[in-house]
């Protein structure tokens, strides 16, 4: 019983693993080349979904690019040059993770700058609180409120 | 305190209200194409059967004059919207339109035009994987390109052409590129 049980769980895995976008026929003989296309695919945005990779898109554009991408590495080209052949056609957005240089300095340091100015606002907002500063000056006692206290310092002590 | 660093969270809520209501009226589909200002890609595309042309589309096709490329396909909804009025562009004699049968069974990319009018020069049949339409850049059909005297994309339209965006867009650079 138990093991028809762990039988059944494990039959029900194995049929509800996520289905693949890449078709058996548009795979590489050569398991290396193949696994680097994979690779660059999970890499490249499918232009039609937008928030998928190619890899993981079943949009017809996404196979035509599996399929070039494939093309490009039986040919010869490397893993860099794939990705320069497409980026010359659809720009830097079809990159997944966009790359670091001038135009997306904001977007990369952006963050960092925002965290270390938080960090700068607080740490002179708590340095100022520490020295008492910030808060206004206590106005000085008037002469009535100065005998008052004088005068119950004076009964405290006796 | 005093310093009027308690308005900064305002402040920055009120700079990003600003970019999150303009992103609301931009199109995710309209990606910024890299291929402006730079050549057609080479191409020799097979031509479309029954159509009577011994010929497809060539790169040498695009040169000499401006031209507009328009991707389409049998299978495309959005370009039955538009193509009326490829029709009547075609008819007015304004600039010559060339097409690619993209991702498309020719046969049907024939009796497609058959059936709702053929506004183009020569097209050219780009079978999957689509080869050229990645060498343009095509993320979807409809897609058109006005391309240069010299053979250089100027500029790239993202979906159907309606009337509106022909003579208020697409028109003034074509004239433009003419005078050149």
């Amino acid at each position: 019983m138990r093991y028809s049980l762990l039988a059944s769980l494990v039959l029900v895995l194995a049929v509800t693993s996520p289905a693949l976008a890449v078709n058996p026929d548009e795979m590489l003989k050569d398991p290396a080349q193949e696994a680097r296309a994979r690779e660059l695919g999970k890499d490249l945005r499918c232009l039609v979904c937008q928030n998928q990779s190619i890899d993981d898109s079943d949009a017809d554009l996404a196979k035509d690019l599996r399929i070039i991408v494939r093309e490009r590495i039986s040919a010869g080209d490397t893993d860099q040059q794939v990705k320069t052949f497409v980026v010359d056609r659809y720009g830097d957005y079809v990159l997944l993770k966009p790359p670091f240089k001038a135009s997306t300095l904001v977007l990369w340091l952006g963050p960092f700058a925002l965290f270390g100015g938080a960090v700068a606002l607080f740490a002179r907002f708590y340095r100022r609180r520490k020295a008492g500063a910030g808060l206004p000056a206590p106005a000085p006692l008037s002469p009535e409120e100065q005998r008052r206290l004088d005068s119950l310092l004076k009964e405290s002590r006796q | 305190m005093r310093s009027g660093l308690y308005m900064l969270p305002v402040l920055v809520f009120g700079v990003l209200a600003l970019f999150f209501l303009k992103g609301l009226g931009l199109n995710p589909r309209e990606i910024p194409s890299v291929l402006i200002d730079r050549p057609v890609p080479e191409m020799t595309l097979a031509p479309l059967p029954g159509r009577g042309d011994s010929r497809g589309l060539d790169t040498a096709d695009l040169k000499g004059r401006v031209s507009v490329v328009n991707i389409y396909g049998s299978w495309c909804i959005a370009c039955v919207q538009e193509h009326p009025y490829l029709v009547e562009i075609k008819k007015s004699g304004t600039v010559p339109i060339m097409g690619i049968d993209w991702r498309d069974d020719p046969v049907m990319g024939y009796a497609w035009l058959k059936k709702h009018g053929d506004p183009y020069e020569r097209v050219g049949v780009d079978p999957p994987p689509g080869r050229t339409a990645v060498d343009f850049g095509v993320t979807g059909a409809p897609e058109s390109f006005i391309v240069d005297k010299a053979g250089i994309i100027r500029y790239k339209h993202i979906g159907p052409i309606t009337p509106d965006i022909w003579t208020r867009t697409l028109l003034p650079i074509i004239r433009e590129l003419e005078k050149k």
